[in-house]
């Protein structure tokens, strides 16, 4: 079934409300450093995830867990236990990104369906194909830095499924390739499951503006009629030869409800929607929006265009009120 | 323990990269890594180019080593990556797992490069069965979590780690020197051609923080590693990698080689010729920024 939509459940709440909104699946992590959201207050202890699990399979969906960070040496067996845990819970598949870890779960549980996260940074079929031949894995999201031919270039030369990035946060860089936030503050999505983590952010009002700084490191100022948004590192303004601008990337959304038909025809088989850190009222609206949309460009997706309502919900969600197709689209690169 | 130049992350003109290289048969390094490893529109050099000067430093008594592209996105990125695996005449670097894949096919020894994130020694035993014979840890890996994973890591692995200049931290399809340009990245003219050591971004206080190199994003700061060359040997790392640099990389090489030898003041002689404020917190497991203080004060 091509188009499943994949919703974040960073809370039990959320997880119902994407449940209740007509996700197909829903995707979570252990409270631990164990996954790529990593966030105080975040996450499912075993209980929890319990609960989801019952939650969502008694209505027919599915539960995925991220175990997307890379294990280090000497806690390597929190993440082998964490494998262990979601086998014996039931989860519907693993998504993971290091490759050990892999080897670990096709040796001890055969039977546990693996993604591959974005985070194993795999932009070529030749690198989603490893993962296939050497872990069985069945499923492979893409960073969000191909077009959409090149994306369908990897579809048309994998048995692998191919999921897309649909909604919310944009990396800009190839995730699992970007250490500039352990660069700035010791802790990266890699090693620690965060970027620009909360307890390094500072804000500070003074005479030149509202400053956000992380670990000391100047990434924004704001004047009086700016509205400030989380100092994520690649989106802070920087100067280059004299000019001070969004060097890398503005504080945008990802929002790809325009492409549908395109991913529909080249045999994308799920989108995800990030934001696992947001609260159950967004994946609420979120969602709702996604499922009127796929299901509106499976009946008739030569006919689809996007209703003017979702797109305004959607960029009401987005951060700075804006979106961009991404790399998708080609003229962003 | 000796000394490899790492591949050149800049884009150079032609004359000057074959210049850097001609140098280079001189220079004290054991291993050369050649190749474009960041973005595929830089053409000055083809593979037949980066092939002559291969067999030219092969000749000359070095060790090479051909690095594959960071970022794999179009059909014709993985042609060249085929083209590099088929040659056959040189060891590989493979940076991403396409490459790991082809040249596992071709049942050819490789090193497993920075970015393939080995962070743990099940992944570099996964690399190990496929023919990796040399790794390199991520760059923000610590002393300590090396240690640690060098203590249970393949029989026979060398390991080779990033030792100096700017760290290449970020990739990504958007080509962010273009972007300073108002470029789009398909009719970038070139640009990184007038930045050989990058484009430096500083906060805006002035403070410099990063530096744009296309797609890819380096520190501002370079990675320094000179002061613990006899801690690394210790350790038992089998080579460190030197960045290359467009200005004075020979005196760089020969004070590393110093190090190498014994010498316990060879930051001083680096200090004048760093493109950057010397950075070491990632060896520390600190922010990749800081600079252990006890070293220089």
């Amino acid at each position: 079934m091509p188009l499943e939509l994949i919703c974040p459940a960073g809370s039990l709440m959320a997880l119902k409300a994407a449940v209740d909104h007509g996700a197909d699946a829903v995707y979570m992590g252990f409270r631990d450093n164990t996954n790529a959201r990593a966030f105080p207050g975040l996450n499912f202890d075993e209980t929890q995830a319990a609960e989801g699990l019952r939650y969502a399979h008694d209505r027919g969906r599915r539960v995925l867990l991220a175990l997307n960070t890379y294990p280090p040496s000497d806690t390597w067996l929190r993440w082998t236990g964490a494998v262990d845990r979601a086998a014996k819970l039931g989860m519907d598949a693993v998504i993971l990104a290091d490759a050990g870890l892999m080897r670990y779960a096709v040796k001890h549980h055969p039977q546990l369906r693996l993604h591959l996260s974005v985070q194993g940074s795999a932009t070529s079929y030749e690198a989603v194909n490893f993962y296939r031949e050497h872990f069985g894995v069945q499923r492979a999201v893409l960073p969000r830095v191909l077009s959409l031919p090149q994306v369908e270039n990897v579809v048309k030369n994998t048995e692998v499924e191919i999921e897309l990035f649909g909604f919310g946060g944009l990396c800009v860089m190839v995730e699992g390739r970007c250490l500039l936030s352990s660069y700035c503050t010791g802790e990266s999505p890699n090693s620690a499951g965060v970027c620009s983590p909360a307890k390094s952010v500072q804000w500070k009002e003074t005479s030149t503006g509202l400053e956000s700084r992380l670990n000391g490191v100047l990434l924004d100022r704001y004047g009086k009629d700016e509205k400030a948004g989380y100092p994520t590192l690649c989106k802070g303004r920087f100067e280059v030869s004299g000019e001070t601008y969004y060097a890398l990337e503005e504080p945008t959304s990802l929002n790809t409800l325009d492409l549908l038909p395109e991913m529909l025809k080249m045999g994308i088989a799920a989108i995800k929607i990030e934001g696992r850190q947001r609260s159950p009222a967004y994946v609420t609206q979120v969602t709702k929006v996604w499922r009127a949309a796929i299901d509106a460009v499976k009946k008739n997706a030569a006919g689809f265009t996007p209703a003017p309502a979702w797109m305004a919900e959607l960029n009401k969600l987005s951060e700075g009120q804006s979106h961009t197709l991404g790399a998708y689209h080609r003229p962003w690169k | 323990m000796n000394l490899s130049l790492g591949p050149l992350l800049y884009y150079w003109s032609r004359e000057d990269t074959f210049a850097f290289y001609e140098a280079a048969t001189d220079w004290p390094v054991a291993r050369v890594y050649l190749g474009e490893t960041v973005c595929s529109r830089r053409h000055v050099l083809r593979l037949p180019d980066w092939l002559e000067l291969a067999e030219k430093l092969a000749a000359a008594g070095k060790d090479v080593v051909l690095s594959t592209q960071t970022l794999i996105e179009s059909e014709s990125d993985l042609k060249v990556l085929r083209k590099i695996v088929r040659d056959g005449r040189f060891l590989v670097e493979a940076n991403e797992w396409g490459a790991v894949r082809l040249l596992s096919e071709a049942k050819a020894p490789f090193v497993a490069g920075p970015t393939l994130n080995v962070y743990n020694p099940e992944t570099l035993d996964v690399l190990a069965s496929l023919g990796a014979r040399r790794w390199l840890p991520p760059v923000e890996v610590s002393r300590t979590a090396l240690a640690a994973l060098m203590a249970h890591a393949p029989a026979a692995m060398e390991t080779e780690v990033f030792a100096y200049g700017k760290l290449p931290l970020a990739y990504s399809a958007r080509c962010f020197t273009a972007r300073h340009y108002n470029l789009p990245k398909d009719d970038c003219q070139f640009r990184c051609l007038d930045h050989p050591d990058g484009l430096p971004l500083a906060t805006r206080e002035g403070k410099p923080f990063l530096t744009i190199n296309g797609i890819q994003t380096q520190s501002a700061g370079v990675y320094n590693l000179i002061d613990e060359v006899a801690s690394m040997r210790d350790m038992g790392i089998d080579c460190l990698r030197l960045s290359p640099q467009s200005r004075h990389m020979e005196r760089v090489v020969r004070a590393f080689d110093a190090a190498l030898a014994g010498e316990t003041n060879a930051m001083a002689s680096l200090v004048k010729v760093m493109p950057g404020p010397s950075v070491d917190g990632y060896w520390h497991g600190r922010a990749g920024l800081e600079q252990d203080a006890a070293q220089h004060a």
